[in-house]
């Protein structure tokens, strides 16, 4: 379980990291590493480039931006998790990222970082698209904000390209009543499914390729989740049914 | 004999280093040792056309590597560590596969790089043309044997068992009540916090073979070694350092790597080593627990047992290398603590295309627990009355021991239990556990089991007091956190009279002694506690002779207390143990350290040549102890837990452990050795399970899917020691190292059909499995 | 990269994990590695004061940064640090080979809450995998490394 040949590359500004991820075929960032880092261990992954963003400075900011905080790439969902930014502002994210792994993973891993990975059962994805919130993708041509709505195109795949990086992730102040209730089969596990609230729209995540927004009176029409060692497609709606009464409950 | 150490809550001598950082397992030895990697096959069974490793040789940094034709002892198959007559087709692997593989995970190639990274790059260029075949994956089966693991041996049947006492058929014709059941019972795995790992280096000089192993048994691999390498013992040195936990699954004769690090060594002229992944781990290391038992039991309208019919096959694996010692186990052990006056067991060891199978901590046991303690909670439903009242008229009484069950034992004995008090074990449980909490979807979980402990056949100890009045000591088995360096420093400092604290115990290293069985089967308390205790004496009787004469007293007046040894009644006529160790050996040279008071021309009160007929210099001694029978163990397990209707999450309210080990050495330790018996107990209970698919690939190697429990799942432990000795040892004791994890798999299972009012009959449990359990039965219109 | 107060030389190779470095390059064992998926905690280190798995970063990420391993904690000769000497007196070790880990995430988690509650305990050791204690002894422990702290 070491990892497989690749080239190093760790530029220290964001146009540096751009003109790599130009010009190099076969490259993968690399944030927080928390999912990277066990892909190469095990070679499930393997880019002929690494593109360390870790050394471009002024890159870990978490700010108020428009109604809403905005965190960057080299946020570390720790920081995220103790900011009382975050708390005042955006609650939801506060407690949802909690749900993320244990505290030694979120001493490392990043809110954009996990977002960009688009694991179908992770938080954060679902809470974005709960909430409307956005990501600022940069590149050698340009700027975009890419929507939650639009950003999740599969298992673990966006419509961030491959010459993008991901600069920022913007979430609006949450609505009241928000929550977010998960079932997972230890604790920070990834969730067999779960739900967020945000005001009256519901995000469903671990039940489809990516995060879904739901009807919060018939949450699981219309799903055909996938079926794994811990959960089949039935128990799986089953649950979101309950978590979803219970999040609607409160 | 004084019991000053006995009993106490000492503080371990092991954790200062270990907290420092400062261990010293197998990786972490170095000495500019290559590193390797075993090719693994990834079918679960399938034939060998070729293996190419032209193109891993030719890459930079590869030093060698290996297939089966390259080695001496390529065409041997591996040893059966335990053979039995009925084990009729007993079947092992060689060291590298070059025909058949029968296991997804069996190791076809090794590759010897300058590092891991490397050796892993080249693993992957090594060409292995396989031609997949037929796969035989759960017990069933192979029990319907449509397909063959091994194509001698029909019905892949590797063994087959029948015990009887009384007479079965007849007392099934004339109970009043009869049952049927199924039970089933999964593989689990042991899953060590280290996995495993061998380093050597042969010296050319000294012709000697240097290997560190993290197995439980250094005794039996440096015998092992020494066959195959054709050395004297005495050239081969085999050393557990600090073991990562160990389970059982780190004992066999071999692991592959076992030989081929050794011989890797000698044929580069390099240290070597090779250190297992933990996704490797999870095929390549033996795992256990895989049972089906078809039982029928005939019993009274009180709920008495009448007779026992227990049919069951075991999922043996690919192989047999640890023989037919888990299904006797189970066999041996299903009655536990209960009156089972007519019994007949069956069994079949059967081959699947699956990780070989050998004892994992509860051996056998678990499953045996769960088929009797299933069986009784479902007599008190068919009588109606509670369930702690079943087993109440079921078990054996303090005045009936000892107890003959009537069937095998492992030893080659027949099951004869020692000691014991059973009802006191279940009522100081009841109490412990106290009324049902309020509340919706709460069970009451109860289990009692017995567990064999302390086989033999032997284990030695070496005593010796130096000089400067320190105590060493040293045993061939290891320890894999099990604190013996503390414990047997208690047994000894009680002998001595000495400090615990001046005691140094040394284990799993053949230089400090080489003799010895190994660390497994909840006997090290049993078999080398109480050779310390034994070699200890005899350090302690040697030192009173040779105090007697310079004290010109009695040997019988003398007494060891205080770090000397003295008159008793008048502490202060004595002489200090180090001075005594100075006599102990009539020097010629005074070099040091008090030896002037030994040297041959110090005027001596005796007359005679310095060191006289039979005595021998050194105030030290080797003891053995060699036990007669096993000494049983008991315990209650009691819980209080409640599932949650919708998500069916399993939360634990209390969780009581009655236990008797006979005497306790170490309360803490004790506690300890419990506490994370349980813990395992409720993983693989509730967590954890290998999930092969119909392929015959573990589908979860990995500890983000082989749900391992964090401390969140683990609830608070309470615990009572119950002593009842063991007549069966100088000491007392019996095994703890196993008892906590035995009855969980009973417990939880009880507590969840208590709670959801479902019949339980497999392990292991989750919520998806209750949930589609709840499913079924809601929408079945059967009457179950 | 500063590792335990003394500055060492960077890994040569780009793919060096961080684990291996410490233990194979520099010497530190204390530091084990027990999964390489980020999951069992063994390798827990220090990194600038907040823990982190060492199996989960490239030993080049580590330059110009501050490593603590489990050695620096109490140097040689010196008495154990308050978790080290909580955890010998609760009996909270008994392989050994998760302590290092769990140790350097308690330090982080008193860090964080020097007077935590059961459950923050609970949360705060749940990312590290014992198979040898079932918990309830480094529960007690770090109840304890709380009270030696103050």
């Amino acid at each position: 379980m070491k990892p497989p040949r690749f080239e190093y590359h760790a530029p220290s500004t964001v146009d540096e990291t751009c003109a790599l991820l130009a010009s190099l075929e076969d490259a993968k960032v690399l944030a927080g590493g928390q999912s990277l880092m066990p892909l190469l261990n095990f070679r499930l992954a393997r880019p002929a480039h690494l593109v360390d963003i870790n050394r471009i400075g002024g890159l870990d900011r978490i700010y108020e931006r428009d109604r809403g905080v905005a965190v960057q790439a080299l946020a570390r969902q720790a920081a995220v998790e103790d900011s009382e930014l975050v708390a005042s502002v955006c609650p939801l994210l506060s407690a949802a990222v909690r749900l993320v792994a244990h505290r030694v993973i979120r001493n490392r891993g990043t809110v954009c970082g996990s977002i960009a990975h688009a694991d179908p059962a992770s938080e954060l994805p679902a809470v974005l698209l709960a909430l409307g919130g956005h990501v600022v993708a940069r590149s050698k041509r340009g700027e975009r904000k890419i929507e939650a709505g639009g950003l999740f195109a599969g298992v673990f795949e966006t419509s961030i390209a491959p010459d993008e990086l991901l600069v920022e992730a913007w979430f609006p102040k949450s609505p009241k009543p928000f929550a977010i209730f998960e079932e997972s089969r230890r604790h920070g596990d990834f969730a067999l499914a779960g739900v967020v609230r945000a005001g009256d729209t519901l995000a469903l995540f671990g039940v489809a390729p990516t995060p879904v927004l739901a009807d919060a009176k018939d949450p699981s029409r219309g799903l055909q989740p996938s079926s794994d060692l811990e959960a089949t497609p039935e128990f799986r709606l089953h649950l979101v049914r309950a978590l979803t009464l219970k999040a609607f409950a409160a | 004999m004084t019991t000053r150490w006995f009993g106490e809550r000492v503080q371990r001598a092991e954790d200062d280093r270990l907290l420092r950082g400062k261990g010293r397992f197998t990786d972490d030895i170095d000495d500019g040792a290559l590193e390797s990697v075993l090719v693994r096959s990834p079918y679960a069974h399938a034939r060998i056309r070729s293996i190419e490793v032209g193109a891993a040789r030719m890459l930079p940094g590869v030093f060698a590597v290996y297939t089966a034709k390259d080695l001496p002892f390529g065409e041997t198959d591996l040893p059966i560590l335990i053979p039995h007559p009925n084990l009729t087709h007993g079947r092992t692997q060689r060291c590298l596969a070059s025909e058949v593989v029968r296991y997804a995970g069996e190791a076809v190639a090794f590759v010897v790089a300058e590092s891991r990274a490397i050796a892993e790059d080249a693993a992957e260029l090594v060409d292995v043309d396989y031609e997949p075949l037929p796969v035989v994956i759960t017990p069933e089966a192979a029990a319907r044997a449509d397909h063959l693991v091994h194509d001698d041996v029909p019905g892949n049947v590797a063994a087959e068992m029948v015990q009887e006492k009384g007479n079965v058929a007849a007392a099934l014709e004339s109970a009043p009540r009869r049952k049927r059941f199924h039970f089933r019972y999964e593989r689990g795995a042991a899953s060590p916090m280290e996995a495993r790992a061998v380093w050597a280096r042969w010296s050319d000089d000294e012709r000697k073979l240097t290997v560190y192993d993290s197995t439980q048994s250094p005794t039996s691999i440096r015998g092992g070694l020494a066959v195959l390498f054709g050395l004297p013992e005495s050239q081969v040195e085999v050393i557990a350092p600090d073991v990562g936990g160990g389970f059982g699954p780190k004992i066999m004769l071999f692991y592959p790597d076992e030989l081929l690090v050794p011989y890797a060594a000698v044929h580069l002229g390099r240290p070597v080593k090779w250190t297992e992944d933990r996704q490797e781990h999870f095929t390549a290391v033996n795992q256990e627990r895989g049972q089906v038992h078809e039982v029928e039991v005939g019993y009274d309208d009180e709920g008495h047992v009448l007779a026992l019919d227990d049919d069951f096959i075991h999922d043996g694996g690919a192989y047999t290398p640890y023989g037919i010692i888990l299904p006797i186990i189970t066999a041996g052990q299903v009655p536990g603590p209960y009156r089972v006056p007519n019994y007949r067991v069956r069994f079949r060891d059967m081959y699947t295309n699956a990780t070989p199978t050998s004892p994992y901590r509860g051996a056998g046991r678990p499953h045996a627990c769960f088929v009797m303690e299933r069986t009784l909670d479902a007599i008190a439903a068919d009588i109606g009355i509670d369930r702690a009242e079943v087993r109440r008229r079921n078990l054996i009484q303090p005045d009936e021991f000892p107890y003959d069950v009537g069937v095998g034992w492992q030893d080659g004995n027949t099951v004869v239990y020692d000691s014991g008090n059973y009802p006191k074990l279940l009522e100081t449980a009841l109490e412990k556990l106290g009324p049902r909490p309020a509340g919706e979807n709460i069970g009451m979980g109860l289990g009692m089991y017995v567990e064999g402990t302390g086989v033999g056949p032997y284990e030695g100890a070496h005593v010796q007091v130096l000089v400067s009045g320190k105590v060493v000591a040293a045993t061939g088995i290891p320890s894999q956190g099990q604190a013996h360096a503390t414990v047997w420093a208690q047994v000894v400092a009680d002998e001595l009279g000495v400090d615990v604290r001046d005691v140094e115990v040394t284990g799993g290293d053949t230089r400090r002694f080489p003799w010895g069985v190994g660390t497994f089967a909840s006997r090290g308390a049993v078999t080398a506690g109480n050779a310390m205790h034994v070699a200890a004496r005899m350090v302690a009787d040697k030192a009173k002779k040779i105090a007697a004469d310079h004290l010109e007293a009695d040997p019988a007046d003398l007494e060891l207390a205080g770090g000397a040894v003295r008159v008793k009644g008048s502490p202060q006529r004595g002489i200090p143990l180090a001075a005594v160790a100075v006599l102990s050996n009539p020097v010629r040279y005074a070099f040091g350290g008090g030896t002037e008071a030994a040297t041959q021309f110090t005027p001596r009160a005796r007359p005679g040549p310095p060191l006289a007929d039979g005595e021998e210099p050194g105030l030290e001694a080797t003891g053995y102890f060699s036990p007669a029978g096993s000494a049983w163990a008991s315990g209650c397990h009691a819980a209080w837990l409640r599932i949650d209707p919708k998500t069916y999450r399993l939360e634990i309210l209390k969780y009581v452990v009655v236990h008797d080990c006979g005497k306790v050495i170490n309360p803490m330790v004790v506690e300890g050795q419990i506490e994370g018996g349980v813990a395992q107990g409720i993983g693989g209970a509730f967590y954890e399970r290998l999930a092969y698919d119909s392929d015959g690939q573990l589908r979860n190697a990995s500890f983000m899917e082989f749900l391992m429990p964090y401390s969140t799942e683990i609830p608070q432990i309470e615990i009572e020691h119950i002593e009842t000795p063991s007549p069966l040892n100088p000491l007392g004791v019996k095994g703890v190292g196993e008892a906590g994890v035995i009855p969980v798999g009973a417990v939880i299972a009880s507590g969840i059909e208590d709670a959801l009012g479902i019949p339980i009959t497999e392990m292991p449990l989750s919520p998806l499995k209750l949930y589609e359990l709840s499913t079924s039965a809601s929408t079945s219109t059967s009457t179950r | 990269m500063r590792i335990n107060g003394f500055d060492h030389y960077p890994p040569q190779d780009a793919r060096r994990l961080l684990s291996d470095y410490l233990r194979h390059d520099v010497g530190l064992t204390g530091t084990h590695v027990g999964c390489e998926h980020g999951v069992c905690g063994c390798c827990t280190i220090l990194l600038n004061g907040a823990p982190v798995r060492s199996c989960l970063m490239l030993a080049v990420q580590a330059e110009g940064h501050e490593v603590t391993t489990i050695e620096g904690l109490a140097p040689d000769g010196e008495p154990l640090h308050a978790v080290q000497q909580a955890f010998h007196e609760c009996h909270g070790l008994q392989c050994g080979f998760c302590t290092p880990g769990f140790v350097m995430s308690v330090v982080g988690l008193l860090a964080q809450h020097p007077h935590p509650t059961d459950e923050e305990i609970d949360e705060g050791i749940a990312g590290n995998l014992c198979r040898c204690t079932g918990y309830a002894s480094i529960r007690r422990a770090v109840r304890r490394a709380a009270e030696l702290s103050r």
